[in-house]
């Protein structure tokens, strides 16, 4: 009895599920739209920014010989494991009215998911695109150095001639950022029409018991990635990348 | 145009790494348009006093001083080949490109220098390749081209030709014979000895960290003056 109770609402809940999700993608629903394009929006924004910074940062630190550049190499590696919430509460921290950048007023709106998740994601990237240029140095040091290729032409030759692991990289960045709730959810506030992402409209639906609902959204937020993934994978095919290393 | 920065001349050159002496008492000079050969068994110490030369490693004990020239005249005025043939992510005309660029030659200058480069070459039909797709002697034969599209006074090379087959090899040679008439001084490193034969006009023998004999190359390498050579040459194992 206790058996059939728990197994069969379950997978109720998933056939249902999916019903709904293919309910909600085919009849294009607003809302479901919204959230889709917040999530998207937030994360891409937090990945590029993330980009910027974390691989200009992380080819510098490849590259440049300093003192304690062991240590600065663990804390970014460390700094990958970065837990969401406590991102989210410091965030939160700076950007409260009573915060160092209260005056901003950038509290519950997208901008404070986007410097949240920039946190999270930026190290990664650097950590990541530290190493895979670090191993590209090795490998033209000698000849750049002939070539008496120093500073800033140095980092972006060997930026450039990465970039095809470097998309590799960013799109870990990016799995990270629209696979992340703890940040957005405490930043953002998950208001509706306003702050509600993919991830934070799981949590609450869930949360509400509107398991076939949170079960829709999960679908369609792993087939968001899939979607993101491919299409980056088929332009890496375009441009030729199978021919390039 | 400045005059040639040549002659090089190495003092008493010296380098020592963790405790060990891998160049001692290394002296000689390399005059405008002459083709040198430093020839030597593994571990003698060729590739050590080549990059020594180009300025990629400051000598423990001597000087290495030029005729002409400020420190970014030397850089832009000498070129290094090294044995394995490293080429950026890029088509081969976009690499000749970016050597000449990073160099410091004016932009507008570039395109006809790296058409020459690729003509003399022979590989202009390849120019749109992706550098990394050419086979290893077309690569190696792209980096003489690199090094030399500049026209430099001296270029250094750490034995270009070590794993090539014989084409690729004569194709090499052909290259630098002819960029040495041109007036550009070449310092090759190898262990081949028939090689040293076909180009060198002058040889210097190099073993265990010194110089061990030297002269111009026929008569050297038919009648070395020292004996290490001697058995070197006869193909004898030295050890």
């Amino acid at each position: 009895m206790v058996r059939e109770f728990r197994e069969k609402p379950y997978m109720h809940d998933l056939n249902a599920a999916i019903l709904l999700a293919a309910q909600l993608i085919y009849t294009g629903d607003a809302d479901l739209l919204e959230i889709i394009g917040l999530s998207i929006g937030v994360s891409l924004t937090a990945v590029l920014a993330s980009c910027v910074i974390g691989m200009l940062l992380g080819a510098a630190i490849a590259v440049l010989k300093f003192r304690g550049r062991g240590a600065v190499t663990i804390l970014l590696n460390s700094l990958m494991g970065l837990p969401p919430v406590v991102v989210g509460l410091g965030v939160y921290l700076l950007l409260s009215r009573a915060g160092p950048l209260g005056v901003f007023g950038l509290l519950y709106t997208p901008t404070a998911m986007i410097i949240a998740q920039t946190i999270l994601v930026m190290p990664i990237v650097a950590a990541l695109t530290r190493q895979v240029v670090e191993d590209f140095y090795a490998e033209y040091d000698e000849q750049l150095r002939s070539l008496g290729v120093r500073g800033r032409r140095l980092v972006t030759t060997l930026l450039w001639d990465a970039r095809y692991s470097l998309i590799t990289v960013a799109l870990a960045g990016f799995g990270r950022a629209i696979a992340e709730v703890g940040a957005v959810m405490i930043v953002g506030g998950n208001i509706d029409h306003l702050t509600r992402v993919m991830t934070t409209a799981i949590a609450l639906e869930t949360s509400k018991g509107n398991l076939a609902l949170a079960l829709a959204l999960g679908i369609i937020l792993v087939g968001v990635s899939l979607l993101v993934n491919g299409a980056v994978a088929s332009l890496g095919r375009r441009f030729g990348r199978s021919r390039y290393d | 145009m400045i005059k040639s920065i040549l002659p090089l001349r190495a003092v008493e050159l010296g380098y020592i790494a963790n405790a060990r002496t891998l160049l001692d008492g290394i002296s000689l000079t390399i005059n405008r348009g002459t083709f040198t050969v430093v020839l030597g068994p593994n571990g003698a110490g060729k590739s050590l006093l080549l990059r020594l030369l180009h300025g990629m490693l400051e000598p423990s004990t001597g000087t290495i001083s030029w005729a002409n020239g400020s420190s970014a005249d030397r850089r832009r005025r000498q070129a290094m080949v090294f044995q394995r043939p490293v080429h950026l992510r890029r088509s081969v005309e976009a690499n000749i490109v970016f050597a000449l660029g990073a160099l410091g030659i004016p932009r507008k200058d570039r395109s006809g220098l790296v058409q020459l480069a690729l003509e003399r070459a022979g590989l202009t039909a390849a120019r749109r390749v992706h550098a990394r797709l050419l086979s290893v002697g077309e690569q190696q034969r792209l980096s003489v081209a690199r090094a030399l599209a500049a026209e430099p006074d001296i270029l250094f090379l750490d034995e270009p030709t070590a794993s090539l087959d014989p084409v690729s090899v004569h194709r090499i040679e052909t290259l630098l014979i002819e960029a040495n008439a041109r007036g550009t001084a070449i310092v090759l490193v190898t262990h081949d000895v028939s090689q040293a034969r076909r180009v060198g006009q002058k040889i210097v023998f190099l073993h265990d960290g010194r110089i061990n004999g030297q002269g111009p190359a026929p008569s050297f390498l038919d009648n070395p003056n020292s004996d290490v050579a001697r058995a070197y040459l006869a193909g004898k194992i030295i050890v």
